[in-house]
């Protein structure tokens, strides 16, 4: 690979400092780094990120510990809790002569006892946050990573060999696209969770609710999307002259495949899988929102907002507050990822500063 | 440029074909839907039963129930939904479509206006403080599930403060089709149009503004400078041109991706009963007929959208052209 060159500031201390800067050559990972390092936006957005994983990852500990919830996920009709040092119901009863309806308690700001109130099922909101992020963060990175794995891996393939190989992959894939991306996301989730003892997959059977099963259809739906950049990246590598003195030197088609044209195109990777991330993120709580996503009892940020659009007008906050986080992780993930396509652009150095 | 249209069309007539069949194949089997029963209703006799599968080839070989069902669909037209009794399913495609296509036009053209708003104000004022300031508001907007966005604004509009001036102009949740009254249709459409079209100014904002300062350092239009020209010439006849040329190939894909069922969650979060709220509804209660049917219709508008804009693509652009 090339190397840029780069002027350093001469050492003080050399005798003969003052009289021939030292030229340092530095690869472009290196040099992409630092222009990473020296982007404090991507960086803040990088660290809200990572805080936002850490903090729903901990989300047993918040409800162990801090909330004093011992089944976070079930649910807790009867329950009581404390709420400016008195005893109350969490679902209370309404007003009313009938004492008809029943509506669960409104934020109380109290870290130990229900902080964001209750939902229709008398769950601390605050904890199904938590482990509502857990799970969406869990499907979004890893649908991301195996989508991205698996459209590189194709998109290798069918570039390198070409010809019929590439043509009937691609059309596969064209034809994958075709189909609109949520309807078939929908179909084929609605579909498999139409097997109430669970999904037969060869001997196997997932149940239903197994987090890996709306994490393999988001994959699924965007593999197409993934490949189509790594596939023209991976044409336009091929014909380097580097790929030709390789073939020259009897290179092996996976050294070629693996050694000389995947690292070539892993930025175009890399710089996808933020946005990925991020756009699995979107879709999962679509579909979970519309009940054919993350299924009970697990939650996740769209389940909780689907929840609670009953409570919408009574208790907004059980709708607001997952809301307000997937916009926030996704906006990191967005941010990040522009600060890491700005970070590998070839071009940066002769862009107009702006 | 012929071929390349017969190319596309009978590639358009292929994709449908394989889509059909996909659909077909996911949901004919499904567990616990028996059509016949779902047709006949309930505590039918097996005679009944036994006819219903007769006349719907219900008991044929599966490739001849999907030719029957696609005569049915695209000759006959007369489909018959399994969940809701006796309901022709394309008249009620047909039925539902006004509603998603005024959604998405209404949308469609608040997003272009504004978007193309925002990309120029944003590439036009870069080093100021407001070139960040649109974009982050752009961020925002591709950032926010487009639900939650509807959620918020049915929490705000049909809330607590749907008796105050601001908001008691907005009528309850659904569509009234324009014939029937236009100030309606209008006041409730206006919302929807605004959240849906967020998510994409916010992506086409920054699609255009890229593309602009791209081009701005392109050769041709610092010779259109140095030739004189005034600087909102260059604009907007060299690099807005230029420009728009990404900006309508994505605007293509994604209002084919909207009509075609991409507004499902719209519709759904705020009542509209257009297209995607059917299949919605089909999908929940495994309405094969119906899913089939609103699927097609999705599906045709996607690779419609997609083969125009590929033929208005290779149109403008006389390098992208096959030889």
């Amino acid at each position: 690979m090339a190397t840029l060159l780069e002027q350093v500031e001469p050492d003080a201390g050399q005798p003969d400092a003052g009289l021939q800067p030292e030229i340092v050559g530095r690869n472009p990972w290196a040099l992409a780094a630092r222009r990473l390092r020296r982007n404090r936006i991507a960086l803040a957005a990088l660290i809200l990120f990572l805080l936002i994983v850490v903090i729903s990852f901990l989300a047993p500990v918040y409800a162990h510990d801090v909330a004093h919830i011992s089944n976070p996920l079930g649910p807790n009709l009867n329950g009581t809790t404390v709420v400016g040092g008195k005893v109350v119901p969490v679902m209370q009863q309404g007003t009313g002569g009938l004492h008809l309806g029943e509506t669960p308690i409104g934020p109380t700001w109290d870290l130990h006892h229900y902080f964001l109130g209750a939902d229709d099922l008398g769950r601390d909101v605050a904890s199904l946050l938590l482990y509502g992020g857990r799970s969406s963060l869990q499907i979004g990175i890893s649908s991301a990573i195996i989508c991205c794995g698996v459209a590189t891996l194709l998109a290798l393939i069918a570039g390198f060999f070409g010809g019929i190989v590439d043509a009937i992959i691609s059309r596969i894939m064209d034809i994958i696209w075709a189909f609109p991306v949520y309807l078939l996301a929908i179909c084929i989730a609605t579909e498999l969770l139409t097997h109430s003892n669970g999904i037969p997959i060869g001997p196997l059977k997932v149940s239903a609710d197994n987090l890996w099963v709306p994490t393999f259809i988001i994959a699924f739906a965007y593999v197409s999307y993934v490949y189509r950049p790594i596939r023209g990246q991976v044409l336009s590598v091929v014909r380097k002259e580097f790929v030709e003195a390789a073939i020259a030197q009897g290179a092996s088609n996976l050294r070629l495949m693996f050694s000389e044209i995947l690292p070539n195109v892993v930025s175009t990777v890399i710089v996808l899988l933020p946005l990925m991330i991020a756009t699995n993120i979107l879709t999962e709580s679509a579909l979970s929102f519309l009940s054919v996503g993350v299924q009970p009892p697990n939650v996740s940020w769209g389940v909780i907002i689907g929840d609670g659009e009953d409570l919408l007008y009574t208790r907004p906050w059980v709708s607001l507050a997952p809301g307000i986080m997937i916009v926030l992780t996704v906006l990191a993930l967005n941010v990040f990822g522009d600060g890491i396509r700005d970070a590998l652009d070839p071009r940066a150095k002769l862009r107009v500063d702006g | 440029m012929l071929t390349f249209i017969v190319r596309r069309t009978l590639w358009t007539v292929l994709i449908m074909f394989v889509i059909t069949v996909v659909v077909f194949i996911i949901f004919f089997k499904t567990p616990g839907v028996d059509p016949a029963r779902a047709i006949a209703g309930r505590n039918s006799s097996p005679q009944i039963l036994a006819e219903i599968r007769a006349q719907f080839g219900l008991n044929r070989p599966l490739p001849i129930q999907y030719l029957l069902m696609m005569k049915s669909l695209f000759i006959n037209r007369n489909l018959v939904s399994y969940s809701n009794q006796g309901v022709l399913v394309v008249p009620e495609v047909g039925a539902a479509a006004p509603a998603t296509l005024s959604l998405v036009f209404g949308a469609a053209i608040i997003w272009v206006i504004v978007a193309i708003a925002m990309g120029m104000a944003a590439a036009l004022l870069r080093g100021t403080v407001l070139d960040p300031l649109l974009m982050i508001i752009a961020l925002i907007g591709f950032s926010t599930p487009p639900f939650w966005a509807g959620t918020v604004a049915n929490l705000i509009s049909q809330g607590g403060l749907h008796n105050t001036p601001l908001f008691s102009w907005v009528p309850p949740l659904g569509y009234t089709s324009f014939t029937t009254s236009p100030s309606l249709w209008f006041r409730g459409l206006l919302i929807p149009w605004l959240t849906l079209s967020f998510l994409y100014i916010g992506f086409y904002a920054r699609v255009l503004r890229a593309n602009l300062i791209e081009i701005q350092n392109e050769d041709f239009v610092r010779t259109a400078r140095a030739k004189g020209l005034r600087e909102r010439r260059v604009l907007i006849r060299h690099t807005l041109r230029n420009s728009l040329v990404t900006f309508v190939s994505l605007f293509g894909l994604d209002f084919g991706a909207l009509v075609g069922g991409g507004a499902i969650l719209t519709e759904v979060v705020f009542g509209i009963h257009g297209v995607g709220f059917l299949t919605y509804q089909a999908l929940t209660s495994l309405d094969l007929p119906t899913i089939m049917a609103t699927v097609v219709f999705g599906a045709f508008f996607i690779v419609l959208a997609n083969a125009v804009v590929d033929v208005g693509y290779a149109w403008l652009d006389p390098r992208v052209r096959p030889n």
